[in-house]
This record gives structure tokens, sequence and C-alpha cells, in this order.
């Protein structure tokens, strides 16, 4: 990249790590970090989306909704997540395979399972196998933004149930007293004061998003933790950047960024936090209050 | 081979004992419960380990943190905000990483050349990061705890003339892990979950001697049909929380026993978050 790294096996000290920093594969290196990014700013409001339904659903007072709902939010009890994720990306593949199966060749009378084969029809196949290959790294990159979605949703679900149960009885009476119905109390006075028995437990759940964003190397996608090892694997002279095996440094330096990202994280929660206690009739909000007065 | 010799062969594969080679085809459904269950066998060994040094190690890390000397807060602040800052996932790569380029000979300490190999492997290595992740979680947990010890108690040990250890030992730390405890039980039930990890995160798995998720992944694989394995992991996994929250529950009883009624029983509520 540098005009002087024409040749590398003249270069010496601090401009020969220059050259070394900013060769092709380490920007696609420093890229993945955006792909990381990419993941949490998809999937923190898709699961958040999903938490709602899910929550909305546990509560719902039509029965086989409930039971839905009830038992989105129970599945993450009990099994490790990284189970599911393993889970559902191969799950997510097949049941979409499955389906353009069923609609695209009708008149297909082999069985799908054989032996050990998935076996569609060619035009059910996804990504179509003549597609370029960003189409096969977005694809598989969506599914694993929709793996995440559907554990972190179970989460939120959880979260938002429980933030909903937190709002005083008294309020919805209130709008109850006014005459408002069921479903306008719960967009006009539930949904808007959960929140702030929300958040500790979505800022909880941020922080776990952002700490299983590395599980998105199991599912296929070249992330940070897959250039760590790539990079920083020896190198011999066959390179053009002979190394020996730097995998600690490459790795330290994604646990600093890590790190900084949790920690900013941490004090613009806390910020949030603060602003939406105001006037709560909560702890936080009583001591805020204690606190102008 | 029937259900009955499939366990004689695959029951203990984890460890390396029976059947050399891994089904390769012909999965029934007896081999996949078998190997799974087997695979177990390092998830108990590692959940089990880890928690019960890291409960020591959380202890002496949350009454570092709760001292006045920044001598003792300050490295304590930060072991914790390392380990409960970074992904797990990173934590075992880079401690393999780091256990890999030890010296091959070992190395010698006072005369004494110390083997360093074993700690590339996974029962050693993979141990040593859940022993040190588990106790940050629980020192932050213990640290809460310590923090609301009621004030009253407190004042009744020093009026009793206690000070120091035997304040410590009498007064705080049984207070110290009476109000832990239903949080501690959801750390238990996640570490035990986190050990799934292991064998995905840089440790290699020796002979395929693997845990319950090796195993299932290994199942899906090979057979490309996610939706038995998987379920059959959970299954495990679900019986494997239910003993520990049965286990912890016995533990909470004993803790609460001078509580009024009401009070002892242990209520795990929001038990999905670490």
């Amino acid at each position: 990249m540098l005009d002087f790294c024409t040749d590398p096996d003249l270069l010496e000290g601090g401009r020969w790590l220059a050259c070394y920093l900013t060769t092709g594969k380490h920007m696609a290196f420093y890229a993945s970090f955006g792909t990381v990014l990419l993941l949490l700013a998809v999937t923190a409001p898709v699961a958040l989306l999903f938490g709602f339904g899910g929550a909305l659903a546990a509560r719902s007072r039509i029965a086989p909704l409930r039971w839905i709902g009830k038992g989105y939010t129970a599945i993450v009890r009990g099994v490790p997540d990284i189970a599911f994720f393993l889970f559902f990306v191969i799950a997510l593949d097949q049941g979409i395979e499955w389906l353009r199966h069923q609609v695209k060749c009708p008149d297909w009378d082999l069985p799908i399972r054989q032996g050990n084969d998935f076996v569609v029809c060619t035009a059910a196949k996804m990504p179509l196998s003549a597609a370029p290959q960003w189409v096969h790294e977005v694809y598989g990159f969506a599914l694993a933004v929709l793996t995440f979605a559907i554990v972190f949703g179970a989460f939120a679900a959880n979260v938002l149930y429980g933030a909903m149960r937190a709002v005083p009885k008294a309020q919805l009476e209130t709008a109850a007293a006014y005459g408002m119905t069921q479903r306008q109390a719960t967009r006009r006075v539930l949904i808007p004061q959960m929140w702030v028995y929300a958040l500790p437990g979505l800022s909880n759940l941020w922080m776990i998003l952002i700490k299983a964003t590395p599980l998105l190397f199991l599912l296929g996608v070249e992330d940070i933790v897959y250039w760590a090892r790539e990079l920083g694997g020896a190198k011999t002279q066959i390179y053009a950047y002979p190394h020996p095996d730097w995998r600690l440094w490459y790795f330290l330096a994604l646990l600093v960024f890590y790190l900084l990202l949790t920690k900013i994280s941490e004090i613009v929660l806390e910020r949030v936090t603060r602003r939406l206690s105001h006037g709560q009739a909560t702890m936080g909000g009583r001591a805020l209050r204690g606190k102008a007065a | 081979m029937s259900c009955i010799e499939t366990i004689q062969a695959y029951g203990l594969r984890s460890l390396g004992f029976g059947e050399r080679l891994l089904p390769r085809e012909g999965f029934t459904l007896c081999e996949q419960v078998t190997l799974i269950g087997s695979g177990m066998i390092w998830n108990i060994y590692f959940g089990a380990l880890a928690l019960l040094a890291g409960f020591f190690l959380a202890t002496a890390v949350a009454v570092a943190k709760n001292a006045a000397s920044p001598w003792l807060s300050k490295p304590a602040d930060w072991f914790v905000f390392v380990f409960r800052g970074s992904p797990l996932f990173i934590q075992f790569f880079l401690a393999y990483e780091a256990f890999v380029l030890l010296p091959r000979n070992g190395i010698e300490i006072f005369g004494i050349t110390a083997d360093t190999r074993w700690l590339t492997r996974a029962w050693a290595g993979a141990l040593i990061v859940l022993f040190l992740n588990t106790s940050a979680y629980s020192a932050q947990i213990f640290y809460g705890a310590l923090r609301s010890v009621p004030q009253g108690e407190i004042e009744a040990a020093d009026a009793y003339g206690m000070a120091g250890w035997s304040r410590f030992r009498r007064i705080l730390w049984p207070t110290m892990l009476r109000l832990a405890w239903p949080s501690y039980t959801n750390e238990a039930i996640f570490l035990f979950h986190a050990t799934t990890l292991v064998f995905f995160s840089g440790f290699p798995a020796w002979q395929q001697k693997g845990d319950a998720l090796y195993y299932a992944n290994y199942f899906a694989d090979k057979t490309f049909n996610p939706f038995v394995p998987y379920p059959i992991l959970a299954g495990y996994f679900i019986l494997l929380t239910l003993v520990v929250i049965w286990l912890f529950g016995r533990a909470n009883l004993r803790l609460n026993r001078h509580m009024p009624e009401s009070r002892t029983r242990l209520r795990i509520r929001p038990q999905i978050i670490r």
C-alpha cells in the first residue's frame, strides 16, 4: 500500500512493520472489525424485535399464541447458547432450501434425506451454485445474523416479559379507569413505562451480545478470529513477510478491542439509564430527584 | 451392534477407553445418545473443578476488591474487568496460543525442569481459563453481596469484640454467601454451559476425545441432520441444569437455615443472563 513497500526483503524495523501492517490481507483483517460492528448493529434491533414479539405473545390472552411465546422464551434456559448457534445455522439453511424445494420442484419424487445426505433440486439450492462469491458470503452472514437474532431474541423476550410485569399495576388500572381499552393501555402506558425496568437486563444482554460475536467464526463467517488465526500463524520464507508464530499478539489485540468495546458500552449505558430514570418511581429516579432538590 | 454393546464400546470413549474409531456410517440413535453422553463427562469435569477452585479465588478477589488499600483493590478490579469484559472464546484462544509458545522441553526453575506440555492439553489449559473466568464472574457477585451485608450485623460483630478474621469467617462470609447464592447458582449454570466452548476454541481434541458438543457436532456434520444430535445434547444439559439447581438449592437451605421459613426457598429468577 505504502510507496516504499515494493520490495519487502530490503525493509527493516519500523518500515517493515508499517508495510507488514498495510498488506491487503491486513486490510481485510481491519475490515472484519467492521463485520463485527455490523453484526452488532443489525442483530441488536432485530433481536429486540423478536424479543418484543415473544414477550407480547407470552402475555397474550389467546392460548396458542401464549404457548408459542412461552415456549420461545423457555428454549434458552438450560441449554448452552453455542449449541443453538451450531444448530440453527444448519437448521435454517436446510429449512430455507426445503421450502424453496417444495415451491420450485413440486414434481421431484426422490426423498430429501438420502442416508447421510440432504438433497434438494438444483434450482432450490441457496444460494444458487452459479451465484458469485459475494452472494455466498452475504448469505452466510445473513444466516449468522438470523441465528443470533433468534437466540438473543429469546433472551430479550425474557427480559421484556419481566419488565412488562414490573410496571406498577396501579398505572395500568389508572389507564383502565380512564376508559382505555387493553390495547390502548398496552400501547400508551405499558410499553413506554417498561423501558426503565427493562434497561438493566437489556444492557446486560448487550454486553453478552458483544461477547458472543467471536462465535461468528464458528458459523463460517470470515471474522476477526478467522483473520487473527490466518495472519498470526508462522509464515515461512516463501511469504513476502516471513515471521514466527504471532497469533498470541493478534489475539491480544482482539482482547483489547473487546475490552474497549465493553468499557465504552458500559459508560454509554450508564448515561442512558440516568436519562430514563428521570421522574420514575424507582430507586434510581428517587436518587436523581433527591440530588435535584 | 445392540445398544448394550454400543454403550460398552462408546460409554467411556471421551476418556479414551473402548472402541478406538468413532462410528462412521449407519448412525443409530443409541450411538448418538451414548457418545454425546460420554462427552458430558468432560463438561462435568470442567464445570465442577473450575467451580470448586473458582469459589475460593472468587472469595479472595471479592475481599481484595472491597479492601481499602488500592494495592489490593486495583489489581482485583483489573482482574475482574479483563475476564468479564472480554469474550471467553477469545480468552481460550489467547491462553492456548500463550501455552503453545512456552518452550517445548519445559522451563527451568531453580534447577528443576517444569514440564509445560500438558498446559496445551484441554484438560489442564482450558480448565485454567475456565477457573479464572468463573472466579472473575463470581468475584463480582460476591463483591456485590459483600457490599450489601446489613450494617447492623457488622455493628453487632463489633459489639461482641469480633474483628479481622473471626468477624469475616463468622459474620461477613456466611451473610455474603447467603445473599449471593441465587446469582451464584446462575453463574454455576452458565459455567457448565461455557464448558461446551472448550473444543471449539483452539484446544484440539486429542484422538477425538471431546465433550458433548464436540460429538453432537461430529454427528451433525456426518449425517447432515442437526435435528437428532442437538436435541439429545439439549436434553443432557437440561438434566445437568436441574441437578445443579437441586444441589445449589440444598446448599441454599443450609445457608438460610436461621432465616424465617418464607426466605429459605431458592428462587432462580432472571436466570438466563450471565
